[in-house]
């Protein structure tokens, strides 16, 4: 049986460009994941920023062995949106398809789907599937029976589970981060550049609770499976993901592939990634039929 | 598509009863949306939806009456529990509806493989937000009418209008969902209970409301997701709607408590190429019903006529008693 | 002519309210026990449609009137009493608005949602429970007045109705008492 692969998922926040570089570049050198998404997928608007560095940095995780995936945009609706997406399908990297719209342009040909597809059950994979997606990352708020219906039932496809980081909720056509600094989205000035992993929303009780990225909605708690994790690969699942933050994610991807290879229990993995993200609070609700919100 | 003019556009009407699908009916709907008693449609509430037999009766009422019945199947099919879903159309199709009305893409393809002859509509659940998602339900299952996403200004739905092939349906009243729809997990968040999975979102389980000094402090799950000072209008408890606080500003950091009245802009949309409006609110009463499908034909009837659009007299039954036009106007973003 | 034409900003004048204190509750009981059976005789529906088979108690406060109602649903059985004030633990929800409003919505003339919105009608404790409740009322298309007129004849027709209804020996039997009752 062919090993658990690690996905590292796309930066979904607004990093500065040289961080952002620096960060794929460190991926590439240390990190023991198989998969790396690039691209955007919240923000049309960030593209430009890392537009010119893109071919750089894919060129540098392939030279190390990763397999790069282009990761599309979750909610277009602009022209230039829909141009970028065709241009993406046209280019030689394998696509990760974040909005049915790309789904004609990717049939025939292998393709992964992204968590932000709905892939709710057996059928729907099925008829991706015949359409040419190998690799499918399923909705976060699927609990671990739906996971195991879906993984059991369609062999010839990886099943990506979201493993690691907050957890995309919502996307909306309204900027958040915009509205709350005042701005309209159309002069928005970029104010999500300074929430590296998010804009916290607490409760008037003032409890953490959510995270604002431009248009997206977020958990505030961090998805950690790292204690399901044999558990996943047992109903099936062969790739887990990790979402990139601003903690050490080169640590994150080594406590996983550790946990996964055996060579360290999970328990003690779980407590080890505290101490890599010594403030992220931390959940596991949706994998068991909870509160996502909850560490089960 | 050909653009559209007000004598041929359709209202379709929300009922959540079989009294409010006759109400409906009698205020003038062309099409009712409807949906069984269970997981599989969108408003799962307590004490709402149809059983197989009052389905039945509410088509023969309907249809009686020349009105369409559209049957709500929009939820995301659960794992290893299709059967549910796939029963619900088989059912749906077995009663003659006009259409059902569906978002997943395993469920599509059941329903265009078994039953080739009955109508699809996509639910606005699917999300499908411009011209290529919406070819791509129209060519692979042969969707005749897609119920496009609350995320859309009005010259976009004219743009998206002009590269399809079927036919358009917009909500122009009721409740808002700010964010995307189909693509939400705030609800299951919270309670673990999701629309997409359960058909309910914030369900009333586990909403909880109590005062505290002077404000109507709202509960979701484990949070305080609202406070409401005394005198001020409710809303749902909603999370999308709920006082948060953010970068030090407090409030409504998604959306006010709002519910969309798109009245005035019946004509922008009927240029816009649209062919259907629709009414949220199949978790209302029978009053709102009432008044809400008056208000609309009413407005069709004048816009086919030529005359102004009535004024909406419709604040006191919205959400926080006040409307917006969402994202038909860019400014709301 | 597209408003609601249900007055819901109807308050009982405070006049008329002071006057009602001295009354005795327990004919009022017997009558709105009596209606209640019929309505539910009337629209069994209802109760399915509530779908809950757990014992329910709702505190019903017409918040501008000197008493309020208690209403129990367990299977087919609805129990009712008037009381002056509740003992809140022993209920799962309570309905607090004007009589007009809770009127209203009983006779489907008012939307709960609306109420809610405008602050008219306040709702604590199993939220489920009362929207299950508003829901299958709303789609029992009572006429209330109606309902109330009907039982009015029948007590003049049959004064034996009424008569066992003051000997208390009728359906508010299903009722649990008080040391029997659980806490919600």
């Amino acid at each position: 049986m062919q090993s658990t692969t690690l996905t590292l998922g796309p930066v979904l926040f607004n990093w500065p460009v040289d961080r952002w570089r620096d960060f794929y570049f460190r991926i590439a050198d240390e990190a023991p994941v198989d998969h790396v998404c690039v691209g955007e997928v919240v923000c049309s608007k960030r593209q430009v920023f890392f537009a010119d560095i893109l071919p750089n940095v894919i060129e540098r995780l392939e030279r190390a062995g990763k397999e790069v995936l282009l990761s599309s945009l979750a909610l277009p609706t602009l022209k230039r949106e829909a141009r970028h997406g065709a241009e993406l399908v046209n280019g030689r990297h394998m696509v990760e398809v974040n909005d049915v719209s790309l789904l004609p342009a990717v049939a025939g040909r292998p393709h992964a789907i992204g968590p932000f597809v709905n892939v709710y059950n057996e059928g729907t994979l099925g008829f991706l599937a015949s359409r040419g997606a190998r690799l499918v990352a399923l909705p976060p708020e699927l609990p671990r029976s739906s996971i195991e219906a879906i993984a059991t039932g369609t062999p010839d496809v990886t099943i990506e589970v979201w493993a690691f980081g907050r957890t995309p909720l919502a996307i909306s056509a309204r900027c958040y981060h915009a509205r709350v600094h005042g701005h309209s989205k159309d002069s928005c000035q970029f104010v999500c550049d300074q929430d590296a992993d998010g804009m916290a929303v607490e409760t008037l009780d003032n409890e953490p609770f959510l995270v604002v990225n431009g248009v997206q909605t977020l958990s505030y708690a961090f998805c950690n499976l790292l204690r399901e994790a044999n558990d996943l690969v047992d109903i099936g699942v062969s790739s887990l993901r990790l979402s990139p933050h601003m903690y050490d994610m080169v640590a994150i991807a080594h406590l996983f592939r550790d946990v996964l290879d055996g060579r360290r229990d999970a328990d003690e993995a779980f407590l080890r990634s505290r101490d890599v993200c010594p403030s992220a609070a931390y959940s596991n609700g949706f994998f068991h039929r909870s509160a996502g919100a909850l560490y089960i | 598509m050909t653009p559209t003019t007000g004598k041929d556009m359709e209202l379709i009407c929300p009922a959540g009863t079989p009294p409010a699908l006759r109400v409906a009916v009698d205020a003038g709907a062309h099409a009712v949306y409807c949906g069984f008693q269970d997981e599989t449609n969108a408003r799962n509430f307590p004490g709402l939806n149809f059983s197989r037999s009052d389905m039945a009766a509410a088509v023969d009422y309907a249809h009686q009456h020349g009105t369409k019945v559209f049957i709500a199947i929009n939820t995301f099919p659960r794992a290893g529990a299709a059967t549910l879903w796939h029963r619900a159309v088989d059912d749906a199709a077995a009663l003659s509806v006009d259409a059902v009305i569906l978002a997943d893409i395993g469920l599509l393809a059941y329903a265009a493989g078994h039953y080739p002859d009955l109508r699809l509509h996509l639910s606005v659940q699917a999300a499908a937000a411009n011209p290529e998602a919406i070819r791509f339900y129209v060519d692979a299952f042969g969707v005749k009418r897609v119920v496009l996403p609350r995320v859309l200004s009005v010259a976009e739905i004219a743009d998206i209008n002009g590269a399809i092939s079927c036919e358009t349906e917009v909500f122009v009243f009721g409740g808002l969902c700010v964010m995307a729809e189909g693509r939400c997990s705030l609800s299951s968040y919270v309670t673990g209970q999701s629309p997409n999975m359960h058909g309910v979102c914030s369900p009333a389980s586990h909403v909880g409301y109590h005062e505290s000094k002077g404000d109507l402090v709202t509960r979701l799950g484990n949070f305080t997701i609202n406070r409401i000072p005394a005198g001020q209008p409710a809303a749902y408890p909603t999370l999308c709607k709920g006082a948060f606080r953010a970068n030090n500003v407090s409030g409504q950091i998604f959306e006010d408590a709002v519910s969309l009245d798109a009245s005035t802009l019946i004509p922008a949309l009927c240029r816009a190429g649209v062919k259907a409006l629709k009414i949220e609110g199949r978790q209302r009463s029978r009053a709102y019903t009432k008044a809400v499908v008056t208000q609309f034909r009413a407005a069709l009837h004048a816009m086919a006529s030529g005359a102004e659009i009535p004024h909406s007299v419709l604040a006191q039954v919205s959400e926080g008693q006040s409307a917006t036009c969402g994202a038909y106007l860019k400014t709301w973003r | 002519m597209f408003t609601l034409s249900f007055r819901h900003d109807f308050r009982v004048p405070d006049f008329v309210s002071s006057a009602l204190r001295p009354l005795p509750l327990l004919p009022l009981e017997i009558f709105l026990q009596q209606l209640a059976s019929s309505i539910v005789a009337r629209h069994p529906d209802i109760l399915e449609r509530i779908g809950r088979t757990d014992r329910l108690r709702f505190g019903i406060d017409p918040s501008d009137v000197p008493f309020a109602v208690e209403i129990e649903l367990h299977h087919s059985v609805v129990g009712l009493r008037v009381l002056r004030s509740f003992d809140e633990r022993l209920l799962h929800a309570r309905i607090t608005g004007t009589l007009a409003a809770l009127i209203g919505l009983v006779d489907g003339e008012a939307d709960g949602d609306a109420l809610f919105f405008s602050r008219e009608i306040v709702v604590t404790g199993d939220i489920a429970a009362v929207l299950a409740l508003r829901n299958a009322v709303d789609a029992a298309e009572i006429k209330l007045l109606s309902e109330a007129l009907a039982l009015v004849r029948l007590w003049i027709s049959q004064p034996g109705k009424l008569l066992r209804g003051l000997l208390a020996d009728e359906p508010r039997r299903g009722y649990a008492t008080d040391n029997e009752r659980t806490q919600p």
